[in-house]
């Protein structure tokens, strides 16, 4: 088996959702990556170093510059001739592109696998994590995006991948890229963060949500996340939301403030390691899952926190 | 111009999922099932386009149990025209529905299909994608933000960094996120009204697409379970429990 793994960049970097999907393709077979995008030269060097890579095809063009799906589905599945699985990590990106290619190819996608029980079979979850089904694919060539937070990163150093060009298969002319409006934090990335502090409804405004969450996260060095309700009134950018339709995240201590713990929420958190809970309510469902709850007002408790640690 | 949204029938996502004790799926039988929230907003965003960009016909279609005619009736009632019922008691895949759909569009000929990002019970989040492939089309995915003039659809989607802004050529696929718009109620004359819409009823044979699945589910179990932990008295034990753990000197 010689799977394709899409690797994630920002045109400078890999990200690190690439080395989980690595993990998993090399349980599959052979790993060989796919780097597209415009100026990808040291993207694609350090794409090579990644332990355990084959070939590195690198496909250099304009049209690939923005990852839009109408342009790079056609490239993966020119290169798709030659490799039997096409891997990526569950990024919007990837989540984006994938199931056009498995069209294009005539396949049923494998949605976020949770494991590979062999070449054919893998785990995945279903309704919002609540059930976990193992599905057998009779498809020949296999699609399938990855869960980050199932699979351990591949190293990113030791490997020798060989770098080798691909030609272009254009612009299909159906989409341009019009702006991005990408926020810069100096905070970690949810999906990499070790600490998580996240804020609920509780907050109640934008001004008090950064005010409480943002210097709790500080002193621990956490990334910040949100529930939906947090977000959909505007205390959190979108990006922010962690959950079903939101980021899974897996860190290893994920602070729920003021949250109450909806399935949607859980779904995106509830393989953290350690989950703290600070709620008033000591019914919350939040602490059906927490390892250590705190019941009481956040407006009082998170200040003393803050200031203690 | 005229608008396509397929809605599917799932699982209320106010009902907690059970795993049937024989490890074959999930528990259907006897709960509330319901629009999948993200084909409301699909619904409802093709609605809007009525007054903002002259859509004049939003033809809503479902492919399922002879149940999802109820999904459809509340898809008329909160204000689309008509209705296709695609009937086929047995799953369907998303590889299978985008197949359906692109037959349904060769007929239909619409300018737009609005679907929702994902269905909530298989998350799957592959449909849309699908149906932009076979079409050849392009694919405004987990849209926040809709806006059609002059033949094409500029379309703001939520990605993991923020948010992106990307324009495309009508006839065009469009994907819901949550805070595209939120959904209308159907009012109670809307509702009696909705009765007398027109649905047609139709099977995958019809359209000459093999249905057939590609995924077998071996099984479906439930995940680990979590235990609920300990509750701390106050600050100084959390932060003591916090040391303990190593997350803080
Ligand atoms: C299709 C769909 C997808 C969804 N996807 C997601 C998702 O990805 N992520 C997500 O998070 N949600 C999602 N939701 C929404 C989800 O169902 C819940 O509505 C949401 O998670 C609730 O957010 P919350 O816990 O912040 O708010 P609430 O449920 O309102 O909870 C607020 C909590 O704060 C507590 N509180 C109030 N005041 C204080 C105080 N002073 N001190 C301490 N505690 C206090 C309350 O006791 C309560 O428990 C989705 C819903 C749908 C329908
Ligand atoms: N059986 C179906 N009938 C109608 N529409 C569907 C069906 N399955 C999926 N869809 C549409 O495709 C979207 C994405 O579903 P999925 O790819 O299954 O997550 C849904 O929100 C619906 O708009």
């Amino acid at each position: 088996m010689k799977t394709l793994v899409w690797v994630e960049h920002d045109g400078k970097t890999v990200k690190d959702a690439t080395l989980s999907a690595v993990t998993a393709a090399g349980q599959i077979g052979e790993v060989h990556l796919l780097v597209a995008g415009h100026g990808v030269d040291a993207v694609a060097a350090e794409a090579a170093k990644i332990a355990g890579v084959g070939k590195v095809h690198v496909a250099d063009d304009a049209a690939y510059d923005h990852a839009l799906a109408e342009n790079v589905a056609p490239l993966v599945v020119a290169l798709m001739a030659d490799h039997d699985a096409f891997v990526a990590p569950a990024t919007t990106t990837a989540k984006n592109i994938a199931p056009r290619v498995a069209a294009m190819l005539d396949v049923m996608q494998i949605s976020e696998i949770l494991s590979v029980e062999s070449a054919d079979t893998f785990t995945r979850p279903i309704y919002a994590g609540n059930a976990i089904a193992t599905v057998q694919s009779s498809d020949a060539k296999k699609v399938i995006t990855v869960r980050g937070t199932a699979f351990a990163k591949a190293a990113t150093e030791g490997g020798a991948g060989t770098i080798e060009a691909v030609a272009s298969t254009g612009d299909a002319g159906l989409s341009t890229f019009a702006g991005a409006e990408i926020a810069k934090s100096e905070r970690p990335e949810l999906t990499s963060a070790k600490i998580i502090v996240s804020g609920g409804r509780a907050l109640a405004s934008s001004e008090q949500f950064h005010a409480l969450i943002d210097p709790l996260a500080d002193k621990l060095g956490a990334g910040v996340g949100a529930s939906r309700a947090a977000v959909d009134a505007g205390y959190a950018p979108n990006d922010y939301q962690v959950g079903q339709t939101g980021k899974i995240v897996a860190p290893e201590v994920y602070v729920a403030v003021g949250i109450s713990g909806a399935i949607q929420h859980l779904a995106g958190m509830k393989d953290s390691k350690v989950i703290v809970a600070i709620n008033k309510d000591e019914d919350a469902p939040i602490f059906q899952v927490a390892d250590i709850g705190l019941v009481g007002d956040l407006f009082k408790i998170v200040p003393e926190l803050t200031s203690k640690l | 111009m005229k608008v396509l949204v397929p809605v599917k029938r799932v699982l209320d996502y106010n009902v907690k999922p059970r795993v049937k004790a024989d490890g074959t799926g999930v528990d259907l039988a006897n709960v509330k099932m319901s629009m999948n929230p993200f084909d409301e907003i699909a619904v409802e965003e093709a609605i809007r386009l009525k007054d903002r960009a002259g859509v004049t016909e939003i033809v809503v279609v479902s492919i399922g149990e002879q149940k999802s005619q109820e999904t459809l009736r509340t898809a008329l009632a909160m204000g689309a025209d008509r209705a296709i019922l695609v009937v086929s008691e047995s799953k369907v895949e998303p590889l299978g529905v985008a197949k359906i759909l692109a037959k349904i569009v060769e007929e239909e000929k619409p300018d737009l299909v609005i679907l929702g990002k994902q269905a909530i019970d298989d998350d799957n989040n592959q449909t849309g994608q699908m149906l932009a492939g076979l079409l050849n089309w392009g694919q405004g995915t987990f849209a926040s933000k809709v806006e059609i003039a002059d033949g094409k659809a500029v379309v703001t989607r939520e990605v993991d960094g923020g948010s992106e802004t990307e324009s495309l050529t009508l006839p065009a696929i469009i994907t819901t996120d949550l805070r595209l718009n939120e959904p209308r109620y159907a009012s109670l004359p809307n509702i009696m009204k909705a009765k007398s819409k027109p649905m047609a009823s139709k099977t995958p044979a019809d359209f000459g697409v093999d249905v057939t699945p590609r995924l077998t589910t071996l099984k479906v179990v439930e995940p680990a379970k979590r235990t609920a932990g300990i509750k701390v008295a106050d600050v100084d034990a959390l932060v003591g429990k916090l040391k303990e753990m190593g997350v803080t000197k």
